[in-house]
């Protein structure tokens, strides 16, 4: 395989935390377009829409510690022709707030309810298992209509916010915390609904979204140096999925590795694991969140305890090697 | 726009608008016909009297919105809309019917110009907020309208909106609470008290406007405050009776989700000749 398109892992570059990506690409919109209002349950400093409430403090509604009567204003709002854009942490917003996301905007269709939830998953750190969405994903693909992504870097999320908001249908919006290694060249082109093929491969295939692309990446680098050629697919979009892309992936490799900062079991995994069925049955592993919270600690030592780092994504594609060798 | 009715006009119509609830849950065989009734006065003097709004142009961007968030009493609310001319009137007895418009909790994808779906409960009063936001940021006129159950306030998200709205100030929005004091599995008092009702709502910062919530000249009347009510929004407490019209069902915890057999729909429709 190629080894041009292989970033090697001393290059990948750290970038802004995606729920910073978010807070600027949200103000940049927002000076354009008069439409856009925001509603944030008190993290704002957190979720980053302070930079968009001192902006336009008239188009900012502080909803305090309410994420469900938050939700349903968003709901109003944009039923009555604004964008609202709705933000807390993941697992407030989508916890606290899924019944209202069900009845005032999945069930009616409100198109222009748009819900980013910041702090996903466990690289949140010391703050601890009460405040890490491990199963968001899951909630958001669960409420029908509604498109659910999971940008991997600032590229990807100052493209696809755009498009979200711009998206005919209420989209859910996934932030993290912690800063994230850039994969993407800032001129990429997005879409919703397609994948983005990071890395060439012929061997196995590593699905991957949000932080774990990067780890991703570094894991196709490592199974190089031993001869195997993977295949890196950034699934920034969790619904749609992009079937075709997978569907070529398990076709062309025989091989699928999914890997997520998620509950293993209820988020991408399974999702890629039906598509993978219905479209070219292959070997698969998933590399996740098992059944368990997590607890406090530096992100990166929650990623290396919880097998979320690239060695972890590594490992699996060999098991998935193994199988598939054995038929 | 609707033309507005003279009372004498309104009078007869609440007759109307009971008789086909009565009838419309008779023919589904299931529904809520308790709390359908008690709130025929508040939902007719909105749609008829008080709120602008167009039923040949439903989407109209200045219409008054309104918000029916107690949703299982939607047979009232199908009725007004049907008697306005937003559905047809010859279709209401379909209510519950497969494919029918009129569904068993009001749903905007069959009824667009529904402003919510509703029907789980203590949720319209945060969407009707958003509502009344966006018409302030437009500078526009027009208000919003919650119709909210005694028991449906019970749920928290009416108390987090309820501090939204005075914190917001927010003066273009009325809810309406429906207070007949009977909820599914019995008394309001024996269930969950709301009292002392009015001043929980003053606590939270409310106009509160306290009525017999049968009576249209009272109504109409409450309804031209909140106009003049600036700077915090307006609660009307409208004391009814659940099953009010239909003396069997009057104030029965039994009349709030059974429909009423063959027999007692005609036993029902005498005493609203």
């Amino acid at each position: 395989m190629s080894t041009k398109a292989v970033k090697l892992q001393s290059e990948l570059k750290m970038g802004a935390a995606t729920r910073a990506a978010f807070g600027d690409a949200l103000l940049e919109l927002a000076r354009q377009d008069e439409r856009i209002v925001v509603c944030d349950a008190d993290l704002s400093k957190s979720t980053m829409t302070h930079k968009f409430a001192q902006a336009f403090p008239h188009r900012f509604f502080s909803c305090g510690i309410a994420e469900a009567n938050m939700v349903g204003v968003g709901a109003g709002l944009a039923s009555a022709g604004k964008i609202a854009v709705v933000s807390s942490f993941s697992c407030f917003v989508a916890n606290k707030g899924f019944e209202q996301l069900r009845v005032a905007v999945a069930y009616p269709q409100v198109k222009s309810f748009k819900v980013v939830g910041t702090h996903s998953g466990i690289s949140i750190g010391e703050d601890g298992p009460s405040q890490m969405a491990v199963e968001d994903l899951s909630l958001a693909c669960a409420l029908p209509g509604f498109v659910v992504i999971s940008p991997a870097d600032e590229v990807s999320m100052k493209a696809l916010f755009r498009a979200a908001v711009y998206h005919d249908g209420p989209v859910y919006v996934r932030a993290g915390r912690a800063p994230a290694p850039i994969v993407h060249s800032p001129d990429r082109a997005f879409e919703l609904g397609k994948a983005v093929e990071l890395v060439p491969g012929a061997d196995v295939a590593i699905v991957a979204t949000g932080l774990m692309v990067a780890e991703a990446i570094r894991a196709a680098e490592q199974l190089e140096t031993e001869g195997v050629s993977a295949r890196v697919l950034d699934m920034h979009t969790i619904k749609p999925l992009d079937r075709e892309a997978i569907h070529r992936a398990a076709a062309q490799t025989g091989a699928v590795v999914v890997a997520e900062e998620h509950l293993v079991d209820s988020g991408l995994g399974v999702r890629v694991a039906q598509v993978v069925a219905e479209t070219h049955p292959a070997v698969m592993e998933f590399v996740g969140i098992q059944d368990t919270y997590a607890e406090s600690g530096t992100p990166a030592g929650l990623l290396e305890k919880y097998g979320l780092v690239a060695s972890n994504v590594a490992a699996a594609a060999r098991r998935a090697l193994d199988r598939k060798k054995q038929g | 726009m609707t033309g507005k009715k003279s009372l004498e006009e309104l009078q007869a119509l609440t007759k109307t608008i009971r008789r086909r609830i009565v009838e419309m849950t008779g023919a589904a065989k299931s529904g809520h016909p308790g709390g359908s009734l008690s709130a025929v006065e508040i939902v007719a003097t909105l749609f008829f009297d008080v709120m602008n709004h167009d039923p040949q142009n439903p989407h109209w961007e200045d219409r008054d919105r309104f918000i029916l968030s107690k949703g299982h009493g939607c047979p009232v609310l199908y009725a007004v809309m049907a008697e306005c001319g937003y559905t047809p009137v010859e279709q209401l007895n379909t209510l519950r019917k497969l494919g029918s418009i009129y569904q068993g909790h009001p749903d905007r994808r069959f009824i667009p110009a529904l402003e919510a779906s509703t029907g789980s409960l203590g949720q319209g009063l945060s969407i009707g907020l958003g509502m009344a936001l966006a018409a302030r940021l437009d500078g526009k006129p027009w208000r919003t309208y919650v119709v909210l159950g005694d028991g449906e306030i019970q749920e928290g998200q009416i108390w987090e909106a309820a501090m939204f709205a005075s914190f917001h100030k927010v003066d273009n929005l009325v809810a309406i609470v429906d207070y007949n004091r009977i909820q599914l599995d019995g008394f309001v008092k024996d269930i969950m008290e709301l009292e002392p009702l009015a001043d929980k709502w003053r606590s939270f910062g409310w106009h509160v406007v306290e009525l017999d919530g049968h009576s249209i000249p009272a109504l109409r009347e409450a309804f031209a405050v909140p106009a003049a009510v600036k700077g915090k929004p307006t609660v009307v407490i409208a004391h009814t009776v659940k099953g009010k019209g239909v003396s069997f069902m009057e104030n029965n915890p039994k009349w709030h989700g059974v429909a009423p057999s063959p027999q007692e729909v005609e036993l029902a429709l005498k005493e609203l000749a």
